[in-house]
């Protein structure tokens, strides 16, 4: 077995099918050539989430014991905001967005007419997600050094840890969406995004939800804001790779539905 | 003789026993055609005849059921990339990009066909010159008309200099305009040697195109031939058309099912066929029947499919 | 009916479900946090953080549910569906069918609004009479949102711009409008904006009623911007609807 083959095997089936998503991607980069005004905005979000926790809850909520040493609040907060954002950028581009081109704009049906497979079109919309994420992951950290919330500089590493959330969320968001029939079954969307915003650690830490901390453990964002939060504050335990491996199963869980679905959908 | 020359040398596309199947519902029940290089060839039918489901076959988006597609001498099923990437489509639908502008359209479809950045832009103006679209090249999609979303459409099937071009009802929906200015399009590339594969309903757009021409009823197909062919074959050279009052149609038409070599009596109007029109006309006039009009046409594809399976093509 | 089904449906999350959520995860798990601390307890007026973020939940779904029925449906009624043209066809003037859209936005957001009254009614901490001209004026504040939003929606030609309503109006104003902090949090230049904001005033007056710890002056002041909001976007909905109807 030669050594390319040997690589391959351990990539995921669907990735070693797809050679050209990224002009997927680089569709993506036309269509917002057009609208750049739009992203660059997106850039002020986390300004006014890192700004209203700093200035409002952290006068109110003060400082947090976690992981045997003693946080303030907004230190505590906006990692998970971080996460929460790469999660939301996620969901956004792989329900709404995908839905409208795969069901009314027919976008899809044109792209397989060419050389590009379905497994292109799954990955490479994929891989815009996590595009627009990182960017925005970026920006987030400029805010988060800006504001001096963090100390560490582990602190990069929270943007592996968000491209890593948002490949999950967005693999799961587009598979879902391949099931989707009409835009009220978006707001199932929502229904499960904002309790799992509200209750993934991501205000209190996970000692405070008692016996529930086990339900709260199977949200996949819980594990992003522990990755985050983690390299903000400068923390490495095993739980780190329990995490990871989490949302890396979801993610090729998602990745393998999705490409299948958009086959039966688009090449009947 | 030009015409058996090149059915000799091999076809761009052939197929043998070609069946699509839906769940229970059969679309496409076991076709056999050849379509050669060059050639604008067309399946002519009704909606759901099949045509569809038979282009999408062709497009290498749609697996066969069974029976055998060859395309440049490729199988779509294990070689649908490479078979794809030498030829364009026009669907039914336009699916233009709506997040684009016109140019960017072209752009970025070639870039589908891994085609370097600086070709696909000088290919996309040349494009929308030859589709008359080049003022409109910054514009959205969106506020093009009809008819020029359908050009736009065509330059986009044709970004990667297609030798077979795939169009499915290419002017349905269009004003007559808009029809004829695609028709000469068409007419221009097929002279310039692309192979055009079109599906139709209606027959002066089969008439105008299409060098030969199939058939399709109920997924079968049913004829072959060129339209003069068909034509020939199927119908008589002439047909006189007699319109009564309303309601009294089946009653006269007695009285004139003798003339002419056959007839077909319609809803509003009685059909018959005859190599002299003008003489059986003269013959209903001097039995004494008075239609309330009376016309003399030479056939059509329409008469030849009313023939072949007794309904009309447009319904 | 299929309509009322899916009014239904989206009702039960923005103005019920959400709510709830909210109550849960901010109210008690931060309010656990808050009240343990005194000088927390005595920035919100010596009161406990859930019946300080409860009643403001009335105003910001009223935000929500009027700014979002005042952006993409009444664009979809210009372009996609094209109901405003058809009724601009009949005898109807612009007039009217603004008044019509304001009795619609109105049924939306009291609909939402009066989801969120359930919830309060079962929490004991907001369980009271001023529930009542609270829900009212929640409504309002829904209102002063539903008009301006909707006479900018007349105006857009893409639905992207609707990204910008909700970054730069929604957003900030959910954070930055006093439902979860008191604004006097907020640094000196920040003040004045929240205090020109609807939602600020929405928030005053439904914490107000529901606490009992509003004066009747602060309560005309806060109405009267209320008024002020809905009666200028009334005037620009009229205006845009007009001028995007017969253009």
């Amino acid at each position: 077995m030669s050594q390319e083959t040997l690589v391959w095997r351990v990539v995921p089936p669907i990735l070693r099918h797809s050679r050209r998503a990224h002009r997927m991607i680089e569709r993506s980069f036309y269509v917002n050539k057009l609208s750049w005004m739009i992203v660059v905005s997106g850039f002020f979000e986390p300004l006014f989430y890192l700004f209203s926790i700093r200035i409002g809850f952290g006068s109110l909520v003060g400082d947090i014991e976690f992981a045997g040493r003693s946080v303030s609040y907004a230190q505590f907060v906006a990692p998970a905001l971080m996460a929460s954002s790469a999660m939301n950028g996620a969901v956004y581009d792989s329900t709404m967005n995908v839905y409208f081109k795969l069901r009314h704009a027919r976008l899809y049906d044109g792209v397989l007419a060419t050389p590009m497979s379905s497994k292109d079109v799954a990955v490479g919309e994929i891989g815009w997600a996590l595009t627009r994420g990182t960017l925005y992951s970026i920006v987030f950290l400029g805010c988060l050094i800006a504001l001096g919330l963090t100390d560490s500089w582990t602190v990069v590493l929270a943007v592996p840890a968000c491209l890593l959330l948002g490949a999950a969320f967005a693999s799961v968001g587009m598979a879902a969406t391949t099931y989707m029939r009409s835009w009220e079954d978006f707001d199932w969307v929502q229904t499960i995004v904002l309790p799992l915003f509200l209750f993934s650690a991501t205000f209190y830490p996970l000692s405070s939800y008692g016996v529930w901390g086990w339900v709260v453990q199977i949200s996949p964002l819980y594990h992003g804001v522990a990755l985050v939060r983690a390299a903000c504050l400068g923390i490495a335990t095993w739980g780190i790779a329990v995490h990871v491996a989490y949302l890396a199963a979801l993610t090729v869980v998602g990745l393998t539905i999705a490409a299948r679905r958009v086959d039966t959908l688009l090449c009947k | 003789m030009g015409q058996q020359y090149r059915v000799a040398v091999l076809p761009i596309v052939s197929a043998r026993g070609l069946t699509k199947k839906f769940d229970d519902f059969e679309a496409v029940r076991g076709i056999d055609f050849e379509i050669a290089r060059g050639e604008a060839f067309g399946f002519l039918g009704p909606n759901g005849a099949g045509k569809s489901s038979t282009m999408r076959m062709i497009g290498c988006v749609s697996p066969v059921t069974s029976g055998t597609l060859r395309l440049f001498d490729l199988d779509p099923a294990t070689s649908g990339k490479e078979i794809r990437a030498r030829m364009g489509v026009v669907p039914q639908q336009d699916n233009l990009d709506s997040e684009l502008t016109v140019f960017d359209n072209l752009v970025v479809y070639g870039r589908y066909f891994d085609i370097p950045r600086a070709e696909c832009k000088s290919r996309a103006r040349e494009l929308l010159d030859f589709v008359q679209l080049s003022d409109r090249a910054d514009s959205r999609v969106e506020p093009l008309s009809g008819g020029m979303k359908r050009r736009l459409t065509i330059a986009r099937s044709l970004i990667n200099q297609p030798e077979l071009l795939l169009l499915d009802e290419p002017t349905t929906g269009l004003d007559p305009q808009a029809r004829h200015i695609l028709w000469d399009r068409l007419y221009r590339l097929k002279q310039q040697g692309v192979t055009l594969v079109l599906t139709t309903h209606y027959m002066d757009e089969a008439e105008q195109l299409c060098d030969r021409l199939v058939v399709m009823d109920g997924g079968r197909i049913v004829a072959e031939g060129s339209p003069r062919e068909l034509i020939a074959q199927h119908s008589t050279r002439e047909v006189l058309e007699l319109r009564f009052p309303a309601g009294t149609n089946a009653e006269r038409a007695r009285s004139v099912t003798d003339l002419g070599e056959r007839h077909e009596i319609l809803p509003d109007r009685i059909l018959v066929y005859a190599d002299d029109g003008e003489s059986v006309l003269h013959e209903v006039h001097a039995r004494g029947l008075s239609p309330e009009s009376a016309l003399v046409r030479r056939s059509t594809l329409e008469d030849v499919f009313l023939r072949l399976t007794g309904r009309s093509l447009v319904d | 009916m299929t309509l009322l089904k899916r009014i239904w449906k989206t009702n039960l999350t923005l103005g019920f479900v959400q709510p709830i959520l909210f109550l849960l995860g901010m109210g008690l798990g931060v309010g656990s946090l808050v009240d343990a601390r005194t000088a927390s307890s005595d920035a919100l007026g010596g009161m406990g953080y859930l019946a300080f973020l409860a009643p403001a939940l009335l105003a910001t779904t009223a935000m929500l549910v009027g700014a979002f029925e005042s952006t993409y449906p009444v664009l979809a009624g210009f372009k996609w569906e094209g109901t405003f043209d058809s009724m601009a066809a009949t005898s109807l003037t612009t007039r009217q069918i603004v008044a019509g859209q304001l009795l619609w936005w109105a049924t939306r957001v009291s609909l939402a609004v009066v989801g969120v009254t359930v919830v309060l009614v079962v929490v004991p901490d907001t369980r009271s009479w001023g529930l009542v001209p609270a829900t009212l004026s929640a409504v309002l504040c829904g209102l002063s949102f539903s008009t301006t939003v909707g006479a900018y929606a007349a105006t857009r030609e893409y639905d992207q711009s609707f990204n910008y309503v909700q970054r730069f109006v929604v957003t900030p104003l959910f954070l930055f409008g006093g439902a979860f902090y008191p604004i006097e949090a907020l640094p000196g230049i920040l003040k004045p904006i929240a205090w020109v904001t609807p939602l600020w005033h929405g928030v005053e007056l439904t914490r107000g009623f529901v606490l009992e710890t509003i004066g009747f002056f602060a309560v005309l002041g806060h109405l009267a911007v209320l008024f002020a909001y809905i009666t200028l976007g009334l005037y620009l909905c009229d205006r845009y609807f007009t001028r995007r109807l017969y253009r």
